[in-house]
């Protein structure tokens, strides 16, 4: 990682503890913001201390964010956000639930994509998850969950 | 012995099918490699609210006891500890299953286990009560500072970097705040309608612990992994109990430094194991041998681990301090079916508490007798790929946090949350100080805005807040636990420092 990764994160906590500070103390009734008030002293503080540090840190840590993780997380991130924001409410819980197990199971199955058996097993195994899922929470738990364009 | 009059309450039928559930769930869920025990109970929230309390917090222990002591199975087989609990135990266990003696590895890790575990929950038995009747000493400042001193101390003892804890803390208090205030019904920092009535803890526990884990898995790509299971061989378990007897001094060893470890709030499990085997190491005359496949190693190891389960709820049960990571979600778990910890547990709800104080004693029996028989097919279900696992948790997220008010709020602020959690625990952040400041941010609230009520009225706010010797005590905790841990690491820096 380098040295600017540390500080624009800490940067970031800062800048959002130095709002959360602002809004505690400018909003009112002032009784009603008298904890935040407290704690968002302590926040910018230790948000300020931590953004120093970073300034002053000669030593690069361990961990941060690279692009070859950037990439590898992307796809996989991209498909749940997608299913969770758009999704889940358009098509249906179940229906995009099932759509964005094969799909992330796609995407990270060391196996190769070309072949029948690997899509028969792919699909094997995302028809049993949604048997579970559906077992799970709408039989046992009787979980009304939000109906799309299909279930 | 009020724990006695509850015993049968745990010999019912939806009492001990949960238990067995949970216990053979939690071994499984506990030997899988990238599912810690803190995600598997968060995991399992959802599905106690369907439950009677003394239920769900019955499930919810079981996973919490098995899925520790689950971790040695993929420690010894596959030598990737299923929970940093169990690192200390790779290191005989899996050079014993490397020769051929993978079973008798497993057997001493749960015996252990139950021996420890067995011994930690005696002590939350008989320490529990008269922690509870001394909080009742506690008025809004005593449990203000309380409230703080669990997000400090956590903070503070529980990660690599004290400042960063503390800031994580003070994130989790601020998240608590949104939504609207109590007493005014005053809207605070909701800027998205999701928001407005506040961040329930089930959804934030959810996305704090399994999201991260998801992403993480998704780092891996399309790698294929090259771990094989060992298979285990039969070994004769009454010669497991012998060879467990004949090394009592690391039995000891272990319960003693894990029972002491669990008492201590915010070190939870993780340095039990690895506390116990160093020592058992200094006092064995067979020091040489560990590493190299010895016994003690995992017995040690072992029975610390389980040993601190019990001893980490009593700080929890008595005076909502949780001694670990999964603790302070199985707090969670208390709050949302509207139970508290201290006095009002025991006076209120001891069909709820001594029922579920008491199955974790029959959960450490459990544990044991099932993982000796379901190791191999845990070690089995360890190996499924990580590309089965990350959609497979990813779902059990999201209609998980549905589930809870069948609010898609909750899975977007859940979705937010974890994604956010990646990303900070990429620069040295922890989710564990973040949820007790979130789930402790209400009763710091409440008390600190009654506290400065009484002060008002009566001799100020520094005197009722800084006066009397239970205040001065945990400010003085306070101070003392940040201290040290500062201490602690400006050392440890500065000899990293000097080394290179």
């Amino acid at each position: 990682m380098t040295a600017l990764q540390p500080r624009l994160a800490s940067g970031i906590i800062l800048l959002v503890a130095v709002w959360v500070c602002w809004i505690s103390f400018s909003q009112s009734p002032a009784e009603a913001f008298l904890f935040p008030r407290l704690i968002s002293v302590a926040f910018v503080a230790l948000a300020g201390w931590t953004f120093l540090r970073s300034l002053l840190e000669r030593r690069i840590a361990e961990g941060g964010v690279t692009l070859d993780l950037v990439k590898s997380i992307l796809p996989g991130v991209l498909v749940a956000g997608l299913y969770i924001f758009f999704a889940a409410k358009w098509l249906g819980f179940y229906t995009s639930s099932t759509i964005a197990f094969l799909v992330i199971l796609s995407l990270h199955d060391p196996a190769p994509h070309d072949q029948v058996r690997t899509w028969a097993r792919r699909l094997a195994i995302t028809a049993a998850y949604l048997a579970v899922m559906y077992l799970l929470f709408s039989v046992v738990l009787k979980v009304f969950t939000p109906r799309g364009l299909f279930i | 012995m009020e724990f006695l009059t509850y015993f049968a309450d745990v010999f019912t039928v939806p009492a001990m099918l949960l238990l067995v559930g949970g216990t053979v769930g939690g071994l499984i869920l506990g030997a899988t490699p990238g599912l810690s025990p803190t995600m598997a109970v968060a995991l399992l929230i959802p599905f106690t609210f369907q439950l009677e309390a003394v239920h769900g917090l019955i499930l919810l222990g079981a996973a919490y006891t098995s899925t520790v002591a689950g971790g040695a199975v993929s420690a010894i087989l596959l030598k990737i500890p299923g929970a940093p609990a169990n690192i200390a135990t790779t290191l005989d266990g899996h050079e014993m299953a490397r020769r051929g003696q993978g079973a008798r590895a497993l057997q001493l890790a749960f015996l252990a286990s139950l021996v420890g575990g067995l011994i930690g929950v005696a002590l939350l038995i008989f320490l529990t009560p008269v922690l509870a009747e001394w909080a009742l000493a506690f008025g809004p400042s005593q449990l203000f500072w309380l409230a703080i001193l669990g997000v400090t101390i956590i903070g503070s003892l529980g990660t690599s970097s004290v400042v960063k804890g503390l800031l994580s803390g003070s994130i989790g208090l601020w998240l608590a705040t949104v939504g609207f205030d109590d007493i005014l019904g005053v809207q605070r920092f909701v800027f998205h309608s999701s928001l407005s009535g506040g961040i329930s803890i089930v959804p934030a526990l959810i996305g704090l612990f399994a999201i991260p884990q998801v992403i993480a898995m998704f780092a891996e790509g399309r790698r294929r992994s090259s771990i094989e299971a060992i298979s285990v061989e039969k070994h004769p378990l009454s010669r497991a109990v012998r060879e467990l007897l004949s090394k009592l001094r690391a039995v000891a060893i272990g319960t003693v430094s894990g029972s002491i470890i669990g008492l201590i709030p915010g070190i939870g499990g993780q340095i039990a194991g690895l506390v116990a085997y160093d020592q058992a190491r200094k006092v064995s005359p067979d020091r040489e041998k560990f590493g190299t496949g010895h016994s003690e190693g995992i017995i040690a190891a072992e029975s610390a681990n389980n040993a601190m389960v019990g001893p980490s709820l009593v700080p929890l049960l008595t005076l909502s301090i949780p001694g670990s990571p999964t603790a302070a979600v199985l707090l969670g778990g208390l709050l949302i079916h509207g139970i508290f910890p201290g006095t009002d547990l025991f006076d209120n709800h001891p069909d709820v508490a001594w029922p579920f104080i008491n199955s974790m004693l029959i959960g450490q029996i459990l544990m044991c007798v099932f993982g000796l028989y379901v190791a191999s097919l845990a070690a089995r279900v360890a190996l499924v790929p990580k590309s089965v696992m990350a959609p497979i948790v990813l779902g059990l997220a999201v209609f998980g946090s549905y589930s809870v008010q069948h609010s898609m709020g909750d899975v977007y602020v859940m979705a937010a949350l974890g994604t956010m959690m990646y990303f900070l625990e990429r620069f040295g952040f922890s989710a564990a100080p973040l949820v007790l400041g979130l789930i402790l941010g209400p009763i710091a609230e409440s008390s600190f805005i009654q506290g400065s009520l009484i002060a008002e009225a009566t001799v100020g706010p520094f005197a009722y807040f800084f006066g009397g010797a239970l205040n001065i005590l945990l400010v003085a905790i306070v101070v003392t636990s940040v201290g040290y841990s500062l201490y602690a690491e400006l050392r440890s820096r500065r000899a990293a420092r000097d080394a290179s």
